[in-house]
């Protein structure tokens, strides 16, 4: 827990997220969420379905544009339609329930494209880049495979070698594991936990709280839009103030 | 009755020259038919509402347009209003006009077939809406509608006949002339019927070869 700590205190804010609101329709999904990312942090977003977490993580690099709210990442607003937005994106990785692979590309075309088409890299470089980052995620042997022909863990790892080539500053990762069986979460979850050890920042929306509860130097409980408990893990496990959170924690564990 | 021998030596020189006249026809309408059908399916798919509006109204009146029609208006039409094209040009136009409007829809169902999801992610990456269009929606898309888009390249070599209507001998101008003259209706139209036989089975082979070549697993098909 020391080196946790030690981490957090130290850590430059890269991330700053500000007074968030977002509505769809009548419905406020967001009511004023803010929190800040150190460099080298790993966040975890936990809490009830439909309580605005994916939406969050959406607002943070506007795929999804907040009513009202300031994103900062290392002092430079992340507004949509701003002229760098395609640049802050970059720096922003995400990935996704439903992988959202590029289907008509090969396993290294996938992570490929982005280096040639956004970073303007030359296709030999970015074949090396992109190899050197399916090696990272264990998929080396289906460098030529489609993602037709990849199990539902393979193909989540593939989509975190993709972000990971464009070299984020931070990733966001949207309920990653949520459409895997259990033996098929697990393999992601080591990637996961490995790119947290090497000092990835990673924002993080899960419902696996083993995963939460081991890697996780912040774990933020949000109910009904806002952040409503966030302490380190420890915290959460052992001080009365996190009643609410126990309580959520503990429908986990009667599964 | 009809001395078949003394009419091919003739008759055959004559519709090799409408031949060449359809393969123009056809050659010069299918490439820009089919970049048409893209914009007109990216405007209304991506366009704001004005200009999705705007393709949709094009698509229901080029639908909805008899070809002969439009091929009139064109070449018989317009120069009432100073606007005057050859009976070639004017052909091609017509064909372009109404092949894209098909082909269109086609295309359109393609880009709806690919995933948002794949929109989201290469957003996420850093690629503009134009980058992620065309390297990500796109060649999918294509790759989606083929079979509909060759039904319509089939089409177009069928209707490219209708260009006679406006004095343009083609093959089937070329025969019905010729077959007035000798009065030899019957083998010359039976030649031409296998003339576009022939011609619609090579279409269909390499448009097999095509899409066997550009096949990806989970595509479908192959």
């Amino acid at each position: 827990m020391g080196t946790v700590m030690h981490k957090m205190m130290n850590g430059e804010i890269i991330l700053r997220v500000e007074d968030i609101h977002k509505c769809y329709g009548d419905i406020e999904v967001l009511k004023g969420v803010s929190f800040d990312v150190r460099r080298g942090e790993t966040k975890v977003f936990i809490g009830p379905s439909g309580t605005g977490k994916s939406t969050l993580l959406r607002c943070i690099n506007q795929l999804t544009i907040p009513d009202s709210g300031c994103i900062w990442l290392n002092d430079e607003e992340v507004i949509y339609g701003g002229p760098r937005i395609n640049q802050l994106r970059q720096k922003i990785g995400m990935v996704f329930q439903n992988f959202n692979l590029f289907d008509h590309l090969t396993a290294v075309a996938n992570v490929e494209i982005a280096l040639i088409r956004v970073k303007g890299m030359s296709k030999a470089d970015a074949r090396k880049k992109a190899l050197e980052e399916l090696k990272q995620v264990g998929l080396l042997d289906k460098a030529n495979a489609y993602p037709a022909e990849l199990s539902g863990g393979q193909a989540q790892r593939l989509s975190i070698a993709r972000a990971l080539a464009m070299d984020p500053e931070v990733i966001l990762f949207d309920e990653p594991t949520s459409s895997l069986d259990p033996e098929l979460t697990r393999e992601v979850l080591e990637v996961m936990k490995r790119l947290a050890r090497a000092g990835m920042t990673m924002l993080v929306v899960t419902h696996e709280m083993g995963f939460a509860l081991s890697v996780a130097n912040e774990i933020l409980f949000m109910e009904h839009g806002t952040i409503v408990e966030k302490g380190s893990p420890s915290d959460i496990q052992t001080s009365p103030a996190f009643a609410r959170t126990r309580m959520f924690l503990g429908t986990f564990q009667d599964d | 009755m009809i001395d078949l021998q003394f009419d091919f030596e003739i008759l055959l020189p004559a519709l090799y020259k409408g031949a060449l006249v359809t393969f123009a026809l056809i050659l010069v309408s299918a490439p820009f038919g089919f970049l048409n059908g893209i914009g007109i399916a990216l405007g209304r798919t991506y366009g704001n509402r004005l200009v999705s509006r705007l393709c949709q109204g094009y698509v229901l009146f080029f639908k909805g347009c008899p070809l002969l029609l439009l091929l009139f208006i064109i070449y018989f039409g317009l120069p009432s209003l100073g606007i005057t094209f050859t009976a070639f040009t004017s052909a091609v136009i017509g064909f372009i006009l109404c092949n894209g409007a098909y082909n269109s829809e086609y295309i359109r169902g393609g880009i709806q077939s690919v995933s948002s999801g794949q929109m989201t992610a290469a957003l996420s990456l850093g690629m503009s809406r134009v980058q992620a269009i065309r390297s990500i929606i796109l060649p999918q898309a294509l790759r989606k509608s083929l079979p509909g888009l060759s039904n319509e390249f089939i089409y177009l070599i069928k209707y490219s006949s209708l260009a006679y209507m406006i004095t343009v001998i083609e093959i089937t101008g070329a025969g019905n002339i010729f077959a007035a003259k000798y009065f030899a209706f019957f083998e010359v139209f039976i030649l031409i019927g296998i003339f576009y036989l022939g011609l619609v089975t090579v279409a269909g082979r390499i448009i097999a070869v095509i899409e066997k070549k550009i096949a990806i697993p989970g595509f479908g098909g192959v």
